[in-house]
Protein backbone atom coordinates (compact mmCIF):
# COMPACT_ATOMS: atom_id res chain seq x y z
CA UNK A 1 0.00 0.00 0.00
CA UNK A 2 2.85 2.40 0.73
CA UNK A 3 3.76 3.25 -2.80
CA UNK A 4 3.58 6.04 -5.27
CA UNK A 5 1.96 5.41 -8.58
CA UNK A 6 3.78 5.47 -11.85
CA UNK A 7 2.31 6.24 -15.23
CA UNK A 8 2.47 3.37 -17.71
CA UNK A 9 1.53 2.88 -21.34
CA UNK A 10 -1.44 0.53 -21.55
CA UNK A 11 -2.35 -1.17 -24.83
CA UNK A 12 -5.94 -1.06 -26.01
CA UNK A 13 -6.95 -4.67 -26.60
CA UNK A 14 -10.68 -4.44 -27.36
CA UNK A 15 -13.64 -2.06 -27.52
CA UNK A 16 -17.20 -3.16 -26.77
CA UNK A 17 -20.31 -1.06 -27.27
CA UNK A 18 -22.48 -1.33 -24.15
CA UNK A 19 -25.17 1.26 -24.93
CA UNK A 20 -25.34 4.00 -27.57
CA UNK A 21 -23.30 6.31 -25.26
CA UNK A 22 -21.24 3.82 -23.27
CA UNK A 23 -18.24 1.74 -24.33
CA UNK A 24 -16.04 -0.72 -22.49
CA UNK A 25 -12.31 -0.56 -23.25
CA UNK A 26 -10.09 -3.51 -22.40
CA UNK A 27 -6.48 -2.50 -21.73
CA UNK A 28 -3.44 -4.72 -21.34
CA UNK A 29 -1.10 -3.35 -18.66
CA UNK A 30 2.67 -3.96 -18.82
CA UNK A 31 2.87 -3.35 -15.04
CA UNK A 32 -0.37 -4.94 -13.85
CA UNK A 33 -1.22 -5.22 -10.15
CA UNK A 34 -4.52 -6.67 -8.94
CA UNK A 35 -6.98 -3.91 -8.01
CA UNK A 36 -9.63 -3.93 -5.30
CA UNK A 37 -13.18 -3.87 -6.64
CA UNK A 38 -14.27 -0.21 -6.69
CA UNK A 39 -10.83 1.25 -7.43
CA UNK A 40 -10.10 3.33 -10.49
CA UNK A 41 -7.37 4.32 -12.92
CA UNK A 42 -6.33 7.80 -14.01
CA UNK A 43 -6.00 8.33 -17.77
CA UNK A 44 -3.81 11.14 -19.10
CA UNK A 45 -3.88 12.47 -22.64
CA UNK A 46 -1.12 14.73 -23.93
CA UNK A 47 -1.56 16.93 -27.00
CA UNK A 48 1.40 17.65 -29.34
CA UNK A 49 1.72 21.12 -27.75
CA UNK A 50 2.07 19.61 -24.29
CA UNK A 51 -1.49 20.33 -23.09
CA UNK A 52 -2.68 17.56 -20.81
CA UNK A 53 -6.11 16.37 -19.78
CA UNK A 54 -6.63 13.82 -17.05
CA UNK A 55 -9.67 11.88 -15.86
CA UNK A 56 -10.36 9.08 -13.48
CA UNK A 57 -12.34 5.96 -14.51
CA UNK A 58 -13.56 3.09 -12.38
CA UNK A 59 -12.39 -0.41 -13.20
CA UNK A 60 -15.35 -2.52 -14.33
CA UNK A 61 -13.62 -5.90 -14.38
CA UNK A 62 -12.84 -8.24 -11.52
CA UNK A 63 -9.34 -8.34 -9.97
CA UNK A 64 -9.17 -12.07 -10.72
CA UNK A 65 -8.55 -11.23 -14.39
CA UNK A 66 -4.78 -11.12 -14.72
CA UNK A 67 -2.84 -8.58 -16.77
CA UNK A 68 -5.74 -6.54 -18.09
CA UNK A 69 -8.61 -4.32 -16.99
CA UNK A 70 -11.91 -3.13 -18.41
CA UNK A 71 -12.80 0.54 -18.12
CA UNK A 72 -16.42 1.39 -18.97
CA UNK A 73 -16.71 4.99 -20.10
CA UNK A 74 -19.77 7.11 -20.79
CA UNK A 75 -19.45 9.62 -23.62
CA UNK A 76 -19.83 13.05 -22.04
CA UNK A 77 -20.87 15.98 -24.18
CA UNK A 78 -17.81 18.23 -24.60
CA UNK A 79 -15.82 15.78 -22.46
CA UNK A 80 -12.30 15.99 -23.86
CA UNK A 81 -11.12 12.64 -22.54
CA UNK A 82 -14.29 10.57 -23.03
CA UNK A 83 -14.73 11.94 -26.56
CA UNK A 84 -11.19 10.94 -27.47
CA UNK A 85 -11.63 7.48 -25.99
CA UNK A 86 -14.92 6.96 -27.80
CA UNK A 87 -14.00 8.44 -31.16
CA UNK A 88 -10.23 8.59 -31.45
CA UNK A 89 -9.03 5.18 -30.26
CA UNK A 90 -8.38 2.00 -32.23
CA UNK A 91 -7.27 -1.38 -30.95
CA UNK A 92 -3.49 -1.43 -30.49
CA UNK A 93 -3.23 2.21 -29.41
CA UNK A 94 -1.18 3.12 -26.36
CA UNK A 95 -2.77 5.15 -23.57
CA UNK A 96 -1.03 6.61 -20.52
CA UNK A 97 -2.58 5.52 -17.25
CA UNK A 98 -1.83 4.99 -13.58
CA UNK A 99 -3.49 2.88 -10.93
CA UNK A 100 -5.12 1.11 -9.28
CA UNK A 101 -6.13 4.08 -7.14
CA UNK A 102 -8.42 4.59 -4.15
CA UNK A 103 -9.12 2.68 -0.97
CA UNK A 104 -12.34 4.14 0.42
CA UNK A 105 -14.93 2.96 -2.11
CA UNK A 106 -13.77 -0.65 -2.26
CA UNK A 107 -15.30 -4.01 -1.43
CA UNK A 108 -13.56 -7.32 -0.94
CA UNK A 109 -15.16 -10.76 -1.10
CA UNK A 110 -13.76 -11.54 2.35
CA UNK A 111 -16.27 -9.05 3.83
CA UNK A 112 -19.18 -11.09 5.12
CA UNK A 113 -22.01 -8.56 5.64
CA UNK A 114 -24.88 -8.50 3.14
CA UNK A 115 -24.27 -6.07 0.34
CA UNK A 116 -26.53 -3.26 -0.82
CA UNK A 117 -25.34 -1.68 -4.06
CA UNK A 118 -27.13 1.40 -5.36
CA UNK A 119 -26.12 2.79 -8.73
CA UNK A 120 -27.31 5.58 -10.97
CA UNK A 121 -26.41 5.62 -14.68
CA UNK A 122 -22.72 4.91 -15.27
CA UNK A 123 -22.31 4.85 -11.49
CA UNK A 124 -23.02 1.14 -11.87
CA UNK A 125 -19.46 0.57 -13.18
CA UNK A 126 -17.55 0.14 -9.87
CA UNK A 127 -20.54 -1.82 -8.51
CA UNK A 128 -20.21 -4.18 -11.49
CA UNK A 129 -16.57 -4.75 -10.52
CA UNK A 130 -17.85 -5.75 -7.08
CA UNK A 131 -20.47 -8.13 -8.54
CA UNK A 132 -17.90 -9.71 -10.88
CA UNK A 133 -15.43 -10.04 -7.99
CA UNK A 134 -18.18 -11.58 -5.84
CA UNK A 135 -18.87 -14.17 -8.57
CA UNK A 136 -15.20 -14.89 -9.35
CA UNK A 137 -14.35 -15.30 -5.66
CA UNK A 138 -17.34 -17.62 -5.08
CA UNK A 139 -18.81 -15.33 -2.43
CA UNK A 140 -22.46 -15.91 -1.60
CA UNK A 141 -23.12 -12.91 0.64
CA UNK A 142 -26.74 -11.82 0.10
CA UNK A 143 -26.54 -8.97 -2.38
CA UNK A 144 -28.98 -6.46 -3.85
CA UNK A 145 -28.21 -4.12 -6.73
CA UNK A 146 -30.70 -1.27 -7.11
CA UNK A 147 -29.89 0.36 -10.42
CA UNK A 148 -31.53 3.62 -11.51
CA UNK A 149 -31.51 4.46 -15.21
CA UNK A 150 -33.44 6.97 -17.27
CA UNK A 151 -34.48 4.66 -20.13
CA UNK A 152 -34.26 0.97 -21.13
CA UNK A 153 -31.59 1.57 -23.77
CA UNK A 154 -29.29 3.05 -21.11
CA UNK A 155 -28.99 -0.12 -19.03
CA UNK A 156 -25.30 -1.06 -19.02
CA UNK A 157 -24.37 -4.79 -18.65
CA UNK A 158 -28.04 -5.86 -18.99
CA UNK A 159 -27.34 -9.37 -20.33
CA UNK A 160 -24.49 -10.08 -17.92
CA UNK A 161 -26.54 -8.90 -14.93
CA UNK A 162 -29.22 -11.43 -15.93
CA UNK A 163 -26.57 -14.16 -16.10
CA UNK A 164 -25.13 -13.23 -12.70
CA UNK A 165 -28.60 -13.37 -11.16
CA UNK A 166 -29.28 -16.80 -12.71
CA UNK A 167 -25.97 -18.09 -11.37
CA UNK A 168 -26.41 -16.82 -7.82
CA UNK A 169 -29.63 -17.33 -5.82
CA UNK A 170 -28.37 -14.81 -3.26
CA UNK A 171 -28.16 -11.98 -5.79
CA UNK A 172 -31.10 -9.84 -6.87
CA UNK A 173 -30.95 -6.97 -9.35
CA UNK A 174 -33.73 -4.38 -9.29
CA UNK A 175 -34.03 -1.72 -11.94
CA UNK A 176 -35.89 1.54 -11.70
CA UNK A 177 -36.59 3.65 -14.78
CA UNK A 178 -36.92 7.38 -14.15
CA UNK A 179 -37.98 8.70 -17.57
CA UNK A 180 -39.06 5.92 -19.94
CA UNK A 181 -39.85 2.34 -19.00
CA UNK A 182 -39.98 -0.77 -21.18
CA UNK A 183 -43.38 -1.79 -22.54
CA UNK A 184 -45.29 -3.87 -20.07
CA UNK A 185 -42.79 -3.05 -17.26
CA UNK A 186 -44.20 -3.80 -13.84
CA UNK A 187 -41.13 -2.94 -11.78
CA UNK A 188 -40.06 0.39 -10.34
CA UNK A 189 -40.46 3.48 -12.51
CA UNK A 190 -39.56 6.42 -10.28
CA UNK A 191 -36.63 7.99 -8.49
CA UNK A 192 -35.29 5.98 -5.57
CA UNK A 193 -37.24 6.71 -2.39
CA UNK A 194 -37.52 5.41 1.17
CA UNK A 195 -40.26 2.89 0.30
CA UNK A 196 -38.20 1.44 -2.55
CA UNK A 197 -35.06 1.13 -0.40
CA UNK A 198 -37.13 -0.49 2.33
CA UNK A 199 -38.50 -3.11 -0.06
CA UNK A 200 -35.08 -3.80 -1.53
CA UNK A 201 -33.43 -4.22 1.86
CA UNK A 202 -36.23 -6.06 3.66
CA UNK A 203 -35.21 -9.60 2.58
CA UNK A 204 -31.63 -9.07 3.81
CA UNK A 205 -31.24 -10.93 7.07
CA UNK A 206 -28.92 -8.45 8.77
CA UNK A 207 -27.67 -4.89 8.40
CA UNK A 208 -26.02 -4.49 5.02
CA UNK A 209 -22.92 -2.64 3.97
CA UNK A 210 -24.02 -0.07 1.38
CA UNK A 211 -22.14 1.29 -1.63
CA UNK A 212 -23.76 4.15 -3.53
CA UNK A 213 -22.36 5.47 -6.79
CA UNK A 214 -23.88 7.86 -9.28
CA UNK A 215 -24.60 11.52 -9.85
CA UNK A 216 -24.24 13.73 -6.77
CA UNK A 217 -27.97 14.26 -6.26
CA UNK A 218 -28.74 10.53 -6.32
CA UNK A 219 -25.81 9.72 -4.02
CA UNK A 220 -26.76 12.36 -1.45
CA UNK A 221 -30.44 11.50 -1.52
CA UNK A 222 -29.88 7.74 -1.13
CA UNK A 223 -27.24 8.21 1.58
CA UNK A 224 -29.60 10.48 3.52
CA UNK A 225 -32.48 8.00 3.17
CA UNK A 226 -30.30 5.13 4.39
CA UNK A 227 -29.13 7.15 7.40
CA UNK A 228 -32.75 8.02 8.19
CA UNK A 229 -33.67 4.35 8.01
CA UNK A 230 -31.09 3.65 10.69
CA UNK A 231 -28.12 2.34 8.73
CA UNK A 232 -24.95 3.42 10.59
CA UNK A 233 -22.82 5.96 8.75
CA UNK A 234 -19.73 3.75 8.84
CA UNK A 235 -21.56 1.10 6.78
CA UNK A 236 -22.35 3.56 3.96
CA UNK A 237 -19.74 4.29 1.28
CA UNK A 238 -20.37 6.84 -1.44
CA UNK A 239 -18.76 7.86 -4.69
CA UNK A 240 -20.02 10.76 -6.79
CA UNK A 241 -19.75 10.51 -10.53
CA UNK A 242 -19.26 13.89 -12.11
CA UNK A 243 -20.43 15.02 -15.51
CA UNK A 244 -16.93 14.39 -16.83
CA UNK A 245 -16.03 11.21 -15.02
CA UNK A 246 -13.98 13.28 -12.60
CA UNK A 247 -10.66 14.99 -13.20
CA UNK A 248 -7.90 13.69 -10.98
CA UNK B 1 -23.61 32.38 5.28
CA UNK B 2 -24.89 30.94 2.00
CA UNK B 3 -22.11 29.39 -0.10
CA UNK B 4 -22.80 28.51 -3.72
CA UNK B 5 -21.14 25.14 -3.95
CA UNK B 6 -22.21 24.45 -7.53
CA UNK B 7 -23.22 20.96 -6.55
CA UNK B 8 -23.83 19.78 -10.08
CA UNK B 9 -20.07 19.90 -10.73
CA UNK B 10 -19.19 18.49 -7.34
CA UNK B 11 -17.33 15.22 -6.89
CA UNK B 12 -15.79 13.70 -3.79
CA UNK B 13 -12.40 12.85 -2.37
CA UNK B 14 -12.34 9.60 -4.34
CA UNK B 15 -11.82 11.64 -7.51
CA UNK B 16 -8.57 13.06 -6.05
CA UNK B 17 -7.15 9.68 -5.02
CA UNK B 18 -4.51 9.84 -7.75
CA UNK B 19 -3.17 13.29 -6.96
CA UNK B 20 -3.28 12.60 -3.20
CA UNK B 21 -1.29 9.42 -3.74
CA UNK B 22 1.18 11.41 -5.86
CA UNK B 23 1.66 13.94 -3.01
CA UNK B 24 1.76 11.54 -0.06
CA UNK B 25 3.08 8.39 -1.79
CA UNK B 26 0.27 6.39 -0.26
CA UNK B 27 -3.44 5.73 -0.58
CA UNK B 28 -5.22 8.54 1.29
CA UNK B 29 -8.96 8.26 0.53
CA UNK B 30 -9.58 5.69 3.27
CA UNK B 31 -7.50 7.74 5.71
CA UNK B 32 -9.30 9.85 8.35
CA UNK B 33 -9.04 13.62 8.61
CA UNK B 34 -10.69 16.24 10.82
CA UNK B 35 -12.23 19.53 9.77
CA UNK B 36 -10.51 22.39 11.61
CA UNK B 37 -13.73 24.42 11.50
CA UNK B 38 -16.43 22.10 12.82
CA UNK B 39 -14.63 18.97 14.00
CA UNK B 40 -16.21 16.61 11.46
CA UNK B 41 -14.10 13.49 11.24
CA UNK B 42 -14.26 11.15 8.27
CA UNK B 43 -12.29 9.45 5.52
CA UNK B 44 -10.81 11.74 2.88
CA UNK B 45 -12.97 9.96 0.30
CA UNK B 46 -16.04 11.48 1.96
CA UNK B 47 -14.92 15.11 1.48
CA UNK B 48 -16.61 17.20 -1.21
CA UNK B 49 -14.33 17.84 -4.18
CA UNK B 50 -14.42 20.80 -6.54
CA UNK B 51 -12.22 20.21 -9.53
CA UNK B 52 -13.52 22.54 -12.24
CA UNK B 53 -11.22 25.37 -11.20
CA UNK B 54 -7.51 26.23 -11.52
CA UNK B 55 -6.86 24.32 -8.32
CA UNK B 56 -8.45 21.37 -6.56
CA UNK B 57 -10.53 22.07 -3.46
CA UNK B 58 -11.74 19.63 -0.81
CA UNK B 59 -14.51 20.82 1.51
CA UNK B 60 -16.07 19.43 4.66
CA UNK B 61 -19.31 17.51 3.94
CA UNK B 62 -20.69 18.73 7.27
CA UNK B 63 -19.96 22.50 7.42
CA UNK B 64 -18.76 22.93 3.80
CA UNK B 65 -15.67 24.94 4.76
CA UNK B 66 -12.44 24.39 2.83
CA UNK B 67 -10.24 21.63 4.24
CA UNK B 68 -7.58 21.25 1.54
CA UNK B 69 -6.45 23.19 -1.51
CA UNK B 70 -4.10 21.74 -4.13
CA UNK B 71 -2.53 23.71 -6.96
CA UNK B 72 -0.33 21.96 -9.51
CA UNK B 73 2.21 23.83 -11.63
CA UNK B 74 4.75 22.32 -14.04
CA UNK B 75 7.45 22.58 -11.34
CA UNK B 76 5.64 21.99 -8.08
CA UNK B 77 2.54 21.08 -6.15
CA UNK B 78 1.19 23.58 -3.61
CA UNK B 79 -0.79 22.15 -0.72
CA UNK B 80 -2.81 24.37 1.60
CA UNK B 81 -4.08 22.19 4.44
CA UNK B 82 -4.97 24.83 7.01
CA UNK B 83 -8.59 23.67 7.04
CA UNK B 84 -7.58 20.26 8.36
CA UNK B 85 -7.02 19.70 12.07
CA UNK B 86 -4.99 16.66 11.03
CA UNK B 87 -4.21 14.32 8.17
CA UNK B 88 -3.29 10.72 8.90
CA UNK B 89 -0.44 9.03 7.08
CA UNK B 90 -0.20 5.29 7.72
CA UNK B 91 3.28 4.19 8.76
Amino acid sequence: MQRGIEWQAAILKAIRLETPRVKTFTFTLPDWTPHRAGQHYDIRLTAPDGYQAQRSYSVASEPERVGEIDLTVELVEDGEVSTFLHEGLVVGDLIEMRGPIGGYFVWEAAQSEPLLLVGGGSGVVPLMAMLRHRAAAGSNVPTRLLYSVRAPMEVIYAAELDELVRASPDLKVLLTFTRAKPQGWEGYARRIDQAMLGEVMAPLSSTPRAYICGPTLLVESVATLLLQSGLPRELIRTERFGPSGGPA
Amino acid sequence: MEIDLNRSLMLDGNALAGVLQEIFSMEMTASPTECAHCGYEGEMGTLLAFVCSPGLVLRCPSCENVILRIVQTPDAIYLDARGAAFLRLTR
